[in-house]
């Protein structure tokens, strides 16, 4: 009988501990612990000439100029490469979050480019975390530059250059974003018979913020196998992004011309640490087209 | 063994009377609105938590800040990022006291609700008027209070000032279900 006693009284006690337990407390039981997609890994949807694995949210429309000057170490008479500038215009509109369709024109060699871009995973937190991002780049590039002898026209199909672009990326934190980019791209034409028509290359990305809109960005392609009758070097560009509401502005330092995939991984000649370095600048300004609800 | 069953029954009845003291909801409407000339930005959260004691009139309210979903992507991007900064301040808060809970009726359901807002983990005290619906199945709390930026430390830069509010307005509707 003592025994009911005391665990009839315990237990009748029990309601008040519970009635004593603050509301506080039962909201942290009942929140659940969702999964988050993690934003943000980059400003924008370049980490400098290359893709960041961002793409941009369904109906925006992205507008992008992009300008490379000559090089720094051209002196004074070319205005240390201020002279030479060399343009891309960029149209890329987001069909869904996940997939963005661009079409650009630059005035190096007069190339015209188109991409498709895929982002298939999605870093998470939360309940079910996932670690990176990964987002699929296809390109196509023609260039309509008219540097042949007219009985040497090339064909449409010998003006293409295809690119294949994995970009793997973590937000490590809040300030340090890491990428991995493997690339293949395809020649249809080369410019001697020694040189590959498929190369590969593996690129190396990261950013650092060093305040909430303002970032420091790193970028390095190592091409496995680069063109023979070419003085080649690796693409290495330092820069700066400045993020203002739908801006972003990105202020670039590095030593290739072109700012496509199949130009700055391939024909980048300028020697980064010899002062062969150009100055350029990516704006991008991006359009709600569509709302999102 | 007559002893126990009247004492289980006893406690399954004693408790089922404690639980009806809550009144829970997770599905709960809360909503911020900035005017400025430039434009107006909207922002709602479907997923507001809220539990009311009826005894003693307590109420606590918490939700996630990146569970406001604006019309335009990128702003939602950037407020998360840049303004409420999420990553550190997941969660607003809301604890504090419906004022004369008991007294209320179906003619008389205006009160004031008194207690602390942390937002950004700034903590500010506020009351305001606020609607409460008794009803059989549900309490309902509807409202809305106006609060400062400049109060919780969220800072707006100069290029955006003119986009958006020094001022904001909160609306909220909270449908509780009695807790079991």
């Amino acid at each position: 009988m003592k025994n009911y006693f005391l665990l009839s009284t315990f237990i009748l006690l029990m309601p008040i501990f519970v009635l004593g337990q603050d509301l506080e407390a039962i909201l942290e039981e009942e929140s659940v612990d969702t999964t988050m997609v993690v934003a943000g890994t980059f400003n924008g949807t370049r980490l400098l000439n290359g893709h960041s694995v961002e793409t941009r949210k369904k109906g925006i429309l992205e507008f992008l100029i992009s300008h490379r000057f000559g090089r720094i170490n051209s002196g004074f008479d070319q205005l240390f490469g201020l002279d030479n500038s060399n343009i891309r215009f960029g149209f890329e509109y987001a069909l869904n979050d996940n997939l963005t369709f661009a079409l650009g024109r630059s005035s190096f060699e007069k190339t015209f480019d188109g991409y498709a871009k895929y982002r298939l995973l999605h870093q998470l937190d939360g309940e079910k975390p996932f670690p990176f991002s990964l987002t699929f780049l296809g390109s196509a590039t023609e260039k309509t530059i008219k540097d042949y002898l007219p009985e040497n026209k090339p064909t449409f199909s010998e003006r293409l250059t295809y690119t294949g672009q994995a970009l793997i990326a973590r937000k490590i934190n809040q300030n340090l974003s890491l990428q991995f980019m493997p690339t293949f791209i395809h020649f249809n034409t080369v410019p001697e018979a020694i040189d590959p028509h498929d190369m590969v290359a593996l690129g190396f990305g990261t950013r650092i913020k060093i305040s909430k809109r303002v970032s420091i960005n790193g970028e390095y392609y190592y091409n496995l196998n680069p063109f023979e009758s070419m003085d080649f070097k690796n693409s290495i560009a330092f820069g700066v992004d400045i993020e203002t509401g739908g801006h972003i502005f990105q202020l670039i330092l590095g030593n290739s011309v072109s700012m496509i995939e199949k130009g700055f991984i391939t024909e980048t000649t300028g020697n980064f640490f010899k002062g062969d370095i150009h100055f350029g600048f990516n704006i991008s300004r991006a359009f709600q087209i569509k709302k999102t609800k | 063994m007559k002893e126990i069953n009247i004492i289980v029954f006893a406690l399954l009845f004693y408790n089922s009377v404690v639980a009806q003291d809550k009144f829970l909801t997770k599905e709960g409407y809360v909503s911020f609105f900035s005017h400025s000339l430039v434009e107006d930005i909207k922002a709602d959260n479907n997923q507001v938590l809220s539990i009311i004691d009826t005894v003693t009139g307590k109420i606590a309210i918490q939700m996630l800040m990146r569970s406001f979903m604006f019309k335009k992507a990128l702003m939602q991007e950037h407020f998360n990022e840049n303004y409420v900064e999420s990553y550190k301040y997941p969660k607003a808060t809301f604890s504090g006291e419906l004022l004369n809970f008991s007294g209320l009726s179906a003619a008389n359901n205006e009160t004031e609700i008194v207690g602390t807002l942390t937002v950004h983990g700034e903590v500010k005290e506020i009351s305001t008027k606020v609607q409460v619906e008794k009803g059989a199945d549900g309490i309902t709390l509807k409202g809305n209070f106006n609060v400062d930026v400049a109060d919780f430390k969220i800072k707006i830069p100069a290029i955006v000032s003119n986009n958006i509010a020094k001022t904001i307005k909160v609306t909220f509707e909270l449908h509780h279900k009695p807790y079991k």
